[in-house]
């Protein structure tokens, strides 16, 4: 009893061939389109990758460029097959490699599966590994004399302009790091050396923050010194003052920022797995209805057309006694040898 | 006395009509590709216009955009003219059409090539609209309670930390204007009444700019104020601090900036000019080529083609004088009745 069988005169085998080739290299136009993302993604990563400690999982977008070829290849095989697919002599050539191309279809659709759902996991990851990074760059903002970190300053500098943030929670974590090298302090002058014997670690700490983190929306010049002492600036009250510098965290700016990116590639995908399956569907029908074709020489007979030759049931009870008859036959093998080394 | 006639037997009007129709495509394309860098150029300026005080170089990309237009048109014609061409039947239709249209091509192409003249000539006139537009934006930037100035302020940072650039000459420019706000200075700070009473407009200025000049590169934290005072920084040389602030100025980053979008925009036109160009030569020799097969029994035959019937100075004199009668054909008119009216009166 075949499973969803249909009916198929010649126009509608004719439609469906038609149809299923536009559908392949509508697919293959999604494979490149993934590939694409897949390698942009990496880009953006590795443009980043000075603020995550050169630490960030690579296996996103690896995986999005493997699939984006292994899906390029694989569709426009199908259309090649479909494009044939009329023509009898053509496709008798094909005949022979439908089955295992299929069996290939199904793993690529669980590779996507699991690409998609990597996608929408390794957000973790990749908050934990801002999260860390960003501490770290904020502690070595001052070290433009260290080799390996000379240029942190300006990567952390763009990324609060280009982000609109201000450090690594908010803009107080620059109040707790010493950010000024000492290179740049006068150790002779007094309220220096204050500053520096006032906290266990000697560190000249202030609360101020790099001209960064400024907000040029601001109706007034900048104020980044003292941001905690109302009496040094004029008209000042830094409870109400909303304007002057960002108040938003680098590390919620930049996750949102990834996220979105990793949220539509995964939906990207999901659409692909769908797309593939209709391929799958499409082109288990066009070669049932073709291989059943009462008689081959008359191309207007009608034929019939199913997606599994028994039930769904039977047809996984004949794929575990399959399975099993190898596991067997090995077993066979093996008695054998050892009769032969018995003997 | 015929310009550049060359020999067409049958086999080489096909190829040519055949050539003409892929080549006519391609030049449709092209156009539709002036036309589309023709609107980026004119976003890319409308995107800076607050600093630029008039609109002059907007002739550039409008051009740019008509002439791409016209060009579809063109080459639209120019396909369906060579798919009729080989059709003995069907090619008389376009003759009447074929003189006005071909007057009208050449007047866009010829267009196409002053506007690449004009990207690069323009250079002078958007260098001093920018230097007024930009020393307004600096003597406003303070004035953010002005309805009409408010954002003022905010597109000249953006502008600064986008180009790297500092003022308009260099960051001179900022110690020249009062750049911060009356509603932020403590009037009765005896520092701020010095240094207001210290010049003659009452202005307080400062030998400092604003946090936008910054640049990240350096690699020490900005310092932004008292620039030319060596000793209230430590470790610090006025001459030979070099990259702590932008040193290069707006004005010169801005036209470096648009020059070289109307460059690479330029030689792309160029290239659209010379297809365009080909494009109606060929035509032109499939029409003459064509008019000669016009009547005759057997189409095969060899026929000639040429650019221009007459000299070219006949050709421009036959093809202005329709021009020139239509405004002179007026005053002729005029002149017999203003004498047929003077004997009148007389």
């Amino acid at each position: 009893m075949p499973f969803m069988p249909v009916k198929f005169t010649l126009q509608k085998r004719v439609k469906l061939a038609q149809g299923l080739w536009m559908l392949y290299w509508v697919s293959v136009i999604m494979g490149i389109l993934i590939f694409s993302l897949g390698i942009f993604f990496k880009i953006e990563l590795r443009k980043r990758s000075e603020l995550m400690d050169n630490n960030e999982s690579h296996v996103v977008p690896n995986l999005l460029i493997l699939v984006g070829l292994l899906s390029c290849g694989a569709n426009a095989f199908g259309g090649k097959v479909c494009h044939d697919s009329l023509d009898p002599m053509k496709f008798s050539k094909w005949k022979s490699m439908l089955k295992p191309y299929l069996l290939m279809c199904c793993s690529f659709n669980v590779l996507l599966l699991v690409t998609a759902l990597l996608c929408f996991l390794m957000q973790f990851a990749v908050y934990l590994t801002l999260a860390e990074g960003l501490k770290n760059s904020i502690k070595f903002y001052k070290d433009t004399d260290t080799p390996g970190r000379c240029f942190m300053k300006r990567t952390l500098d763009m990324t609060q302009i280009e982000f609109r943030c201000c450090g690594n929670n908010n803009f107080r974590d620059w109040f707790e790091v010493q950010w000024i090298s000492n290179r740049y302090l006068d150790m002779s002058n007094d309220e220096v050396k204050d500053r520096v014997l006032s906290n266990v670690e000697g560190k000249y700490l202030m609360d101020s923050v790099p001209f960064s983190c400024c907000n040029p929306g601001s109706p007034r010049p900048c104020i980044q010194h003292h941001l905690t002492n109302n009496s040094a600036h004029y008209d000042y009250d830094h409870r109400i003052e909303e304007l002057n510098i960002w108040t938003r965290g680098c590390r919620e700016a930049l996750f949102s920022y990834y996220s979105s990116m990793m949220n539509s590639i995964g939906v990207l995908v999901i659409v692909t797995i769908f797309l593939e399956s209709a391929d799958m569907a499409g082109l288990k029908y066009l070669s049932t209805a073709l291989e059943t074709m009462a008689d081959p020489e008359n191309p207007e007979c009608e034929s019939e057309g199913w997606l599994l030759e028994k039930g769904v049931k039977e047809t996984f009870s004949e794929g575990l006694a399959k399975l099993k008859l190898l596991g067997k036959k090995n077993q066979v093998e093996e008695g054998g040898d050892a009769q032969e080394t018995a003997t | 006395m015929v310009v550049m006639k060359m020999k067409f037997p049958f086999q080489k009007r096909v190829k040519l009509a055949q050539g003409l129709w892929l080549l006519s495509w391609c030049a449709t394309v092209a156009g539709a590709m002036t036309f589309t860098l023709g609107c980026v150029l004119k976003t890319e300026l409308r995107r800076r216009a607050e600093v630029m005080d008039n609109s002059d170089i907007h002739v550039v990309p409008n051009t740019l955009m008509i002439v791409g237009l016209a060009s579809l048109g063109i080459n639209y014609f120019a396909s369906k003219i060579c798919q009729d061409a080989l059709d003995a039947g069907r090619f008389p239709r376009w003759k009447n059409f074929l003189k006005p249209y071909f007057a009208v091509s050449c007047f866009f192409t010829v267009l196409m090539l002053l506007s690449v003249i004009m990207s690069f000539a323009m250079k002078g006139s958007l260098e001093s609209s920018l230097k007024v537009g930009l020393r307004n934006g600096i003597r406003f930037y303070k004035d953010t309670d002005t309805p009409g100035r408010c954002f003022q302020k905010q597109n000249i940072d953006r502008l600064q930390m986008t180009f790297q650039c500092c003022g308009n000459n260099d960051f001179r420019d900022w110690f020249e204007v009062q750049w911060i706000s009356n509603r932020y200075l403590d009037f009765s700070s005896k520092e701020v009444k010095d240094r207001i009473k210290s010049n003659v407009d009452g202005r307080y200025l400062v030998d400092g700019v604003p946090f936008s000049c910054c640049n990240p590169s350096s690699p020490r934290p900005c310092i932004q104020y008292q620039l030319t005072n060596n000793s209230a920084h430590y470790n610090y040389d006025y001459q030979t601090e070099e990259l702590n602030i932008y040193l290069r100025g707006c004005r010169e980053a801005l036209v470096n900036y648009y020059m070289g979008l109307m460059n690479t925009i330029g030689a792309g036109v160029l290239s659209v000019f010379l297809l365009q160009g080909s494009v109606l030569v060929s035509l032109r020799f499939l029409q003459t080529a064509m008019e000669a097969v016009a009547g005759k029994e057997n189409t095969e035959i060899e026929t000639e083609g040429y650019l221009l019937e007459k000299s070219v100075k006949d050709t421009v004199k036959e093809y202005l004088d329709p021009v020139l009668k239509f405004l002179l054909l007026k005053n002729q008119v005029e002149e017999g009745t203003t004498s047929t009216a003077g004997p009148a009166h007389a």
